[in-house]
C-alpha cells in the first residue's frame, strides 16, 4: 500500500503471481502520469469504465506523482469556478456491492458445476490448516477437492495442502487482511475445478474483516479452538454471526484447560441463534467423523441442486 | 484494516455515479451505516480520506448517517431494538434474536457540483 495516499492492492499475490487488476478484456493498463497528465476522467464509452481505479489498483507499480486534476476537462466540461452548482445525486447502493457481484458470479459457477465451496474463518492459530490436513487425509480421494489458502505472506500453508496430494494454491493478499471476491474467482479460475467436487477456502486468519466480505461460497465455517477463550464469540460477534457452522477445535487439550465448552457454545448461539457445532479434535480425529458427514451431506445436495 | 477496502468500494461507486452523472467535482458523499455493520466509522472516515486523494472526491466531505439496530425475538414475537450482536431482548431477556436491520453499510447520496 501507497504510505503517501494509501491506495492500491498491488501486493496481492496468487500463487506467487501478481493479481490481474480489476478491468475489462481488451482495456490497456494505465499507469499514472506520463507526461503530459492523463485526463483525470476517463472519456465515456465501452471499455473506458476502470480506468481511473486502475491507476489506484496497479499499487507498487505506479510512481507517487499526485498531481492536481483538472476538473474542467472531464466529460461535463463545465466547471464555473465561484458558481456554486451543488446538487443531489441518489445512489443507494451497498458499498460492498462491487464485492458482492463478483461473490455472485462465483457462486453462480459453484452451484452450476456442482462444487460445494466452504470459507475456513478463525483467528491465527486455531488449527485450520492442520484440521484441513487431517480431514483431506480422512476423505482419502473419495471426494474430488481443491483448496485456495489464503494468507498475507508465504506459501506454506499452500504446501502443506499439496504434500496431501490435494490441489491448492495460495494466495498472499500483501498488506491485506482478508480474501475478497475478486481474488477467489482469480483463484478458480487457476485451479482446475472438478464438476461435482468440495472447494475448501482457508481465510486469512482474522476474526473481523473476513466476515463482511462474501466470496460465493455456501457456508462459513468458523473455526474456534479451546485454547482460545469462551468469550470469542462475544468479542467477535460478527464473525460467528456470519458462520452457519463452528467447529470447536482441540477439544482433545480440554482436560488440561479451564476453558468451559458449552459456555463457549452457549456464547456462539448469543450472536448466532442458528449456528451448528460440531466439537472436533484434528489432532486425536475425535468428532472429525461428523464434520466429515456434514461436508458430505452439503455436497450431495449441492450436487443434487445443480442445474440440468 | 477492512475500512481501507470500504473506501475504496465507496469511491468505485462514487466513480461510476459520477461518469453517469458527468458532474465536475465531488463535495460530499453520504454514506448509511447501521449501528450493527461490521465498520468502525472513525477508522473508515481516515481510510477515506486516504482513498480520495487524487480522485474525484478529492477533499469531500465524509457524512455518515447511522441507522439504529433492529432484531426480530422469537421469544417475544416482536421487533426490538437491538443495540449490539450480542445484546439480550431488552424486554424477555432472550438471546434467540434475528437482526433484521441495521447492518446495512450503503453510499447513500452525493453533493456535486
Amino acid at each position: 500500500m501507497c504510505t503517501t495516499c494509501g491506495c492500491g492492492s498491488g501486493q496481492t499475490l496468487i500463487g506467487g503471481h501478481q493479481l490481474k487488476p480489476r478491468r475489462k478484456p481488451g482495456v490497456p493498463v494505465q499507469y499514472r502520469a506520463p507526461a503530459p497528465l492523463p485526463n483525470p476522467l476517463p472519456q465515456a464509452g465501452e471499455g473506458a469504465n476502470d480506468s481511473l481505479r486502475e491507476i489506484v489498483n496497479i499499487g507498487a507499480a505506479h510512481d507517487h506523482i499526485h498531481a492536481p486534476m483538472d476538473f474542467g476537462a472531464g466529460p461535463a466540461g463545465a466547471h464555473a469556478p465561484g458558481l456554486s452548482q451543488a446538487r443531489m445525486v441518489r445512489i443507494e447502493r451497498d458499498i460492498l456491492s462491487k464485492n458482492d457481484a463478483y461473490a455472485d458470479e462465483n457462486r453462480s459457477y459453484l452451484t452450476n458445476h456442482g462444487i460445494f465451496a466452504l470459507n475456513l474463518v478463525s483467528s491465527p492459530g486455531s488449527g485450520k490448516t492442520t484440521l484441513l490436513v487431517k480431514s483431506i487425509n480422512a476423505l482419502n480421494g473419495s471426494l474430488p477437492l481443491a483448496v485456495i489458502e489464503g494468507d498475507q505472506q508465504t506459501d506454506n500453508d499452500a504446501a502443506r495442502i499439496r504434500a496431501t496430494g490435494a490441489p491448492a494454491l495460495q494466495i498472499n493478499t500483501g498488506k491485506g487482511c482478508h480474501l475478497d471476491a475478486h481474488m477467489v474467482g482469480q483463484a478458480m479460475q487457476q485451479l482446475d475445478l472438478q464438476d461435482d467436487s468440495l472447494l475448501l477456502i482457508e481465510n486469512v486468519g482474522n476474526l473481523v474483516c473476513p466476515a463482511s466480505f462474501d466470496l460465493g461460497e455456501a457456508h462459513k465455517v468458523a473455526i474456534l479452538s479451546v485454547t482460545e477463550g469462551e468469550d470469542k464469540p462475544l468479542k467477535y460477534p460478527d464473525m460467528f454471526r456470519a458462520a452457519d457452522l463452528m467447529l470447536l477445535n482441540k477439544c482433545d487439550l480440554l482436560p488440561y484447560l479451564d476453558f468451559d465448552a458449552d459456555l463457549a457454545v452457549e456464547n456462539a448461539r448469543r450472536v448466532n441463534p442458528e449456528i451448528q457445532v460440531i466439537r472436533v479434535s484434528a489432532t486425536t480425529g475425535v468428532g472429525m467423523e461428523a464434520w466429515l458427514e456434514w461436508i458430505r451431506a452439503g455436497c450431495l445436495s449441492t450436487v443434487a441442486a445443480k442445474r440440468p | 484494516m477492512h475500512e481501507m477496502s470500504l473506501a475504496e468500494g465507496i469511491v468505485q461507486l462514487v466513480e461510476d455515479a459520477v461518469r453517469v452523472d458527468g458532474c465536475a467535482r465531488v463535495r460530499a458523499v453520504w454514506l448509511e451505516i447501521g449501528q450493527l455493520a461490521a465498520v468502525e466509522k472513525e477508522s473508515l472516515r481516515f481510510c477515506f480520506d486516504a482513498v480520495t486523494r487524487d480522485t474525484i472526491a478529492d477533499g469531500a466531505r465524509l457524512e455518515i448517517i447511522e441507522t439504529p439496530g433492529q432484531g426480530w425475538c422469537m421469544k417475544c414475537e416482536g421487533n426490538v431494538a437491538v443495540a449490539a450482536l450480542y445484546d439480550a431482548c431488552p424486554v424477555c431477556g432472550s438471546y434467540q434474536i434475528q437482526v433484521t436491520g441495521g447492518d446495512a453499510m450503503r453510499v447513500k447520496e452525493l453533493e456535486v457540483e
